[in-house]
């Protein structure tokens, strides 16, 4: 849907205009089927507990949002695209690491990953591609440690994902880059069954797969979700809440000089939920007729649930167009909500809070060195935000 | 008031912990776990919403 030229941080207008007259709207999608449309968070919430709506991706009426997103719902296929029990069942193989206490654990190394990547940039050019220096590293630093993969190889696994959160890729493109860090990852859990080391893949494969519990394929398409789906997002919300700010700059000078931990962690989540960088909407399958206002979706009908619009329904935020990095912006759902609610979102909050703790507080002269009207904009991906950030200080 | 949760189903996305510290709490594996099973009257407001929010309906509050 195309987005409002005016203003690149907010919905397209189309979304809000029916979310007032239709919340619950038929849409035709990519691929020629139709699919129901809902933009108000209240009936985005009682959907996405429902047991009755579903999120296998093999079920004929799933709604794909692309066919990269169609090819990985096939053949790359996890508890992200499956129901209980067994979304549940291999969902708790891997909670622990994510749990708050551990991820809290890790802030200092967080810290350690953030001061290390902007000394860098200190002592390098400038102006400087933050996107590339900065907003890609920190998640995927960050993700490799935990999870036991070599940064080393960020290339190759930063390339492969970006074929598959595109939009515009081909099957057979999609395959390929899936089939590529299929076996990559497979090789990883051999390694770390024969020699494991302190990190999840260690664990999954000491705990699950060694057990008959997992099979390594199975271990393997699971690593290679946790590899992907933790960069793309907390890198956009990096690199776009980072523009966000700087073209509020009272907010950001605020935000600059907090000491409260707290009014970080809010801005943070206020900054989750204006961004709602997940574009592509939360899909899922009616399994049953389901009754909502004065629609009724059947079974079968495929839903798409636009977050994006949700968290700026003024049903559910006051004056939600409004950036305010003092609201309550608590019940936002950027991460999702019911079962497949975001595993990784204690660890997105710890890195997102370090980073907007620490980098403008570092560089407190940080600005954009082009204007905003030549940023790149990702408005090919299921995923937003922009493509390149040069800054300067 | 009364609080059950059921660790079987839970989901470990931390939503209570962060909603009621001094209530839930997670184990190593990440999984809830009770601190306290009837905490006082101040908190009843953050329990509703920690049931509220918790998105694998973990969480049982018992109102009497
Ligand atoms: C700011 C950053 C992030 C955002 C906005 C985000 C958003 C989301 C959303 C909306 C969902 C739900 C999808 C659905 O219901 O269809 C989700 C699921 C998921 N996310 Fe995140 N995410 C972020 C960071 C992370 C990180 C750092 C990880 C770490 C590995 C991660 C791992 C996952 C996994 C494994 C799922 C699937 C959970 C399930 O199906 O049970 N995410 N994420
Ligand atoms: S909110 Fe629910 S799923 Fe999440 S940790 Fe608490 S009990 Fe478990």
């Amino acid at each position: 849907m195309a987005r409002a030229p005016v203003c690149p941080f907010s919905p397209p207008p189309a979304l809000r205009g029916l979310q007032a007259q239709a919340p619950l709207a038929k849409v035709r999608l990519w691929d020629g089927r139709t699919a129901w449309l809902v933009t108000r968070q209240a009936d985005q919430r009682a959907l996405l507990g429902d047991p009755r709506i579903s999120r296998d991706t093999e079920r004929p009426g799933y709604p794909h949002a692309s066919v990269a997103a169609r090819e990985r719902g096939t053949v790359g296929r996890t508890f992200i695209g499956m129901d209980d029990p067994e979304h549940t069942r291999l969902r708790r193989m891997v909670t622990g690491r994510f749990a708050i206490k551990r991820v809290e654990a890790q802030r200092p190394a967080i810290q350690r990953i953030v001061d290390g990547l902007i000394d860098r940039m200190l002592a390098g050019p400038k102006p400087v591609d933050l996107v590339q220096a900065f907003a890609l590293p920190v998640p995927s630093l960050v993700i490799c440690e935990l999870l036991g993969v070599p940064y080393a190889d960020h290339d190759f696994f930063q390339a492969n994902s970006r074929v598959l959160v595109n939009r515009e890729s081909s099957a057979e493109a999609a395959r390929e880059a899936n089939g590529k860090l299929l076996v990559y990852l497979d090789r990883l859990i051999a390694e770390k069954l024969a020699d494991p080391a302190d990190d999840l893949l260690s664990e999954l494969a000491t705990g699950h797969v060694k057990t008959g519990e997992l099979s390594r394929r199975e271990a393997a398409v699971m690593g290679v979700l946790l590899l992907l789906a933790g960069h793309e997002t907390t890198a956009n919300m990096i690199a776009l809440g980072t523009l966000t700010l700087l073209e509020h700059p009272d907010q950001l000078a605020a935000l600059r000089d907090a000491d409260d931990p707290k009014l970080i962690a809010g801005a943070v989540e206020e900054l989750l939920r204006y961004l709602s960088i997940i574009h592509s909407g939360l899909r899922r399958v009616a399994l049953a007729d389901i009754e909502i206002g004065q629609q009724t979706i059947r079974a079968g009908d495929g839903v798409v649930m636009a977050i994006d619009a949700g968290n700026r329904d003024e049903q559910a935020f006051a004056d939600p167009e409004r950036l305010d990095l003092q609201r309550d912006a608590g019940g936002h759902m950027a991460f999702g909500f019911g079962v497949h609610q975001c595993l990784g979102q204690p660890l997105a909050r710890v890195e997102l809070q370090v980073v907007y703790g620490t980098l403008y507080r570092r560089i407190p002269s940080l600005r954009l060195a082009t204007d905003l009207e030549h940023v790149p904009f990702k408005h090919d991906g299921a995923i937003y935000g922009v493509y390149e950030l040069p800054v300067t200080w | 008031m009364q609080v059950v949760v059921d660790k079987d189903v839970c989901l470990g996305a931390g939503n209570c912990v962060r909603t009621a510290p001094d209530v839930f709490d997670q184990d190593e594996e990440g999984f809830v776990e009770l601190l306290d099973d009837n905490p006082p009257s101040e908190l009843d407001e953050d329990l509703l919403l920690a049931r509220r929010l918790c998105p694998a309906r973990a969480i049982t509050v018992n109102e009497a």
